[in-house]
């Protein structure tokens, strides 16, 4: 199940900093593991994570095979005006999941 | 001093600090079970991070496995057509921290008791030991039991089943010839190799363990510690851990449900 979270304060006074965190649910897996039979597992990781506020692109990550499973990455911001976060993962095998949040800033 | 005597004096030296340790050993053992109040659950074992992780109820790595349960508890399945909610829409309170219990005479644990109700009530069928599903549902169950205190029924009909879980746990086993007892009871808390080892209270399962990277079992741990003192390993869900279970879970009476903690 691709499930993600993301949280994100609800409001926020304009100019302040705010913590986002993100948490998805993948198993990340390496490519550098063996079954028991010695067949590589192959690779299957998400590969980036890019954050929109009100349409601008505001923090990018990519993601490595070293990354633990179900990886949770958390930013900060300013908190510019009321809006929409987007989030996107994508990654390998047509990996695709996108969530949204709304802040009010006043 | 040539070298020959310089090996001697090592070798006495190394005598004589062995069979202080064994002195200290025997002592530690003088006092086996644990005495009640002393008694920490794996948490206060944990570094700080993990403790944070474990305490983030929003992005915590077993939110994710607490949202697909409790997708589990309200879908509807098998031939009644009806789900978890649909007859306990009150949700089950203190049922994991009842857990193991008789059920038609049978001493079961909760995962067992969910697929009980699956195949009894919903006339479904079972979900899998350990498949993520059961993992969920297992933990979405056991989080609505969090805070509240251990509490198992050990005597009448329960009283056969708990002490062959006691016996279980003081049993030596396996090539390493040790007993859960004696790293569990005689040496918790203190170190084996990188890791500190913890009192073995089930307090948190289905756990979400990092060393997994991602959710499991009590029988899961329990197998895992099976094949670190090189023992045949009995099977997920079989009656002699589920045994092990209630006395564990007698031995953690009293201590809070933790459920889904999260474990290095």
């Amino acid at each position: 199940m691709a499930r993600v979270v993301v949280s994100v304060p609800p409001s926020a006074k304009k100019g302040e900093v705010i913590e986002i965190r993100t948490l998805a649910s993948h198993p990340m897996e390496t490519g550098f593991r063996h079954t028991t039979t010695g067949e590589l597992i192959p690779r299957d990781i998400i590969t980036t994570l890019v954050c929109t506020y009100n349409g601008a692109e505001i923090f990018r990550a990519a993601l490595h095979p070293a990354v633990s499973a179900n990886p949770l990455v958390t930013f900060n911001t300013v908190a510019t005006e009321s809006g929409t976060l987007e989030f996107k993962w994508t990654g390998d095998n047509g990996y695709s999941v996108t969530a949204s949040a709304p802040i009010s800033v006043v | 001093m040539d070298r020959r005597q310089r090996l001697q004096r090592h070798r006495q030296r190394a005598d004589q600090r062995r069979l202080r340790f064994l002195a200290l050993s025997l002592l530690l053992a003088a006092g086996t079970a644990l005495p009640q109040d002393s008694r920490k659950s794996g948490y206060e074992f944990m570094s700080r991070e993990t403790q944070a992780m474990q305490n983030d109820d929003v992005t915590g790595p077993a939110v994710l496995y607490l949202l697909d349960g409790e997708a589990l508890w309200k879908r509807r399945a098998g031939a009644s057509d009806r789900s978890c909610a649909d007859c306990h829409a009150a949700g089950l309170k203190g049922a994991a921290a009842r857990y193991p219990t008789l059920h038609h005479g049978k001493l079961v644990n909760l995962e067992q008791r969910i697929n009980a109700c699956r195949t009894g009530q919903q006339k479904a069928a079972a979900l899998p030991y350990e498949s993520k599903e059961l993992l969920a549902l297992t933990a979405y169950v056991g989080r609505q039991s969090r805070g509240l205190p251990i509490q198992v029924e050990t005597t009448g009909e329960h009283a056969s089943y708990f002490e062959a879980g006691k016996r279980t746990f003081f049993r030596r086993q396996g090539q390493l010839n040790l007993a859960c007892a004696q790293c569990h009871d005689d040496n918790a808390g203190r170190k084996l190799a990188g890791s500190t080892i913890p009192e073995a209270h089930p307090t948190g399962y289905p756990i979400y363990r990092l060393e997994w990277q991602g959710m499991g079992s009590l029988h899961r741990r329990f197998r895992n510690c099976l094949t670190g003192v090189r023992a045949e390993n009995y099977a997920l869900g079989s009656p002699e851990f589920v045994e092990l279970e209630l006395y564990l879970m007698w031995r953690a009476r009293g201590m809070r449900i933790e459920t889904p903690a999260v474990r290095p």
